[in-house]
Order: structure tokens, then C-alpha cells, then sequence
């Protein structure tokens, strides 16, 4: 697979792949990083989303 | 039968879509779907529900990255569901090709088309990206996980 890197585009087969990711109730997500002797030459991230932003409402009364 | 009172589910759905304008004069020009934008935030940024607009203080920069965000795919209306108003974009926020060298962990959800209002910060882990692409998948537009919610 050819993975887009700071050198330009290379074969996968020369780089070490590395993953990971978290999954708690704000999100879930998975990286994955493309090194290449030592340096990191590709990371991309998926972030999916759990928690929204709520308002509640609320209205006033008349009788207290 | 008896009364109850409530802020109707109608209006929380209406809210979203712009059909009430409770001040002495209308603020609002033109007709047309708004154009929103979703825009990056580096960690050390101060995003939040005292944000009023979109500013580039605090914005991520880098190679392959448009200072304002992206545009969001609004292309579903708001809706409500037993007393909740919400909605969801119709598709991920994605920055593709891009280079973001310190760590950001928030985006802001604004109006484009209105002066850039806020409408919502949302925050998740701190990321860099390197030479790749960072994408924010959206929940589920319902009730209970859609991105902006009146309850």
C-alpha cells in the first residue's frame, strides 16, 4: 500500500506502522503513525464523536 | 384535560432552523441554508461557551490547512424527537493532507454566513497529524447523540 509521507509517497514496506486509540464516553478514536528509521513520517487520526452539546431549556412562571 | 407549562418541542426544533427572531428587530438577512464552518483549535487555545465567533487566535496552522476550517455538509434539517430539538451534519469534518505539528484537541462549529457566529465547541483528545488526514465522524442524529441537542 503507497502512504502519503513527509518524503513524498512510499511503499508501506519500508515504513513501521504503528496504531492505536482511545474509547471513553467523549470519543472514540483510532491513529495510526508510518516511521521510517526513527522518525515519524506519516500520523493520521479518526475521531468519532459520542458526547453532544446539550442545552437545556427552561422556562419561566407566573405563580412562584 | 389540564394545562402544562413547557417550552414547546416545536420551538426547540425551530430555533435551529432560524424561524423565530424574539428581539425588537430582525437581525437576520437573506432566506437561504447558512453556510457553517468547523475550525481547529490547538490544545492551549481558549474555546468555549463564552466563545461568541470564529477568531483565528488559537487556530491550528499548518501545511495543507485553511485558516477558518472546513465547510460543513449541513445538508439535513433540524428536527425534534419526543421534547429534544437537534441536529447533526450530514457528513464528517475532514482535513485531508494536512500537517499539524502541535497538538490540538477542540473544534468550533460557526456560522459563516452570519459574521461567523459560535454555535458549538466540541473537544477530544489532543492529536497531531502528520502528513495524513484528521477526520471527526459525526454521532447518530437522534435525540439522544446528535451534535446539538435542546432538551
Amino acid at each position: 500500500m503507497i502512504v502519503t509521507t513527509t518524503h513524498g509517497e512510499m511503499d508501506d514496506s519500508l515504513l513501521e506502522k504503528r496504531e492505536g486509540g482511545v474509547d471513553n464516553d467523549n470519543e472514540s478514536t483510532v491513529w495510526v503513525e508510518y516511521w521510517l528509521a526513527g522518525e515519524l513520517v506519516h500520523r493520521s487520526a479518526h475521531v468519532s464523536l459520542k458526547r453532544a452539546a446539550v442545552s437545556i431549556s427552561k422556562i419561566g412562571g407566573f405563580n412562584g | 384535560m389540564a394545562n402544562t407549562q413547557a417550552m414547546c418541542t416545536s420551538f426547540k426544533g425551530e430555533i435551529l432552523s432560524g424561524i423565530h427572531a424574539l428581539g425588537t428587530t430582525v437581525i437576520r438577512a437573506g432566506t437561504g441554508a447558512d453556510t457553517l464552518k468547523a475550525a481547529l483549535y490547538l490544545a492551549s487555545a481558549t474555546v468555549n461557551a463564552s466563545t461568541t465567533a470564529y477568531s483565528a487566535t488559537g487556530e491550528v496552522s499548518g501545511s495543507g490547512y485553511s485558516a477558518g476550517g472546513v465547510t460543513v455538509t449541513n445538508a439535513t434539517a433540524p428536527t425534534t424527537s419526543g421534547t429534544t430539538g437537534y441536529w447533526t451534519p450530514s457528513a464528517s469534518f475532514t482535513y485531508t493532507s494536512v500537517t499539524l505539528t502541535t497538538a490540538f484537541d477542540a473544534v468550533l462549529v460557526y456560522n459563516s454566513t452570519q459574521s461567523n457566529k459560535a454555535i458549538s465547541v466540541h473537544t477530544f483528545g489532543s492529536q497531531t497529524i502528520t502528513a495524513g488526514t484528521f477526520t471527526l465522524t459525526m454521532p447518530t442524529s437522534d435525540a439522544t447523540n446528535a451534535l446539538i441537542r435542546i432538551a
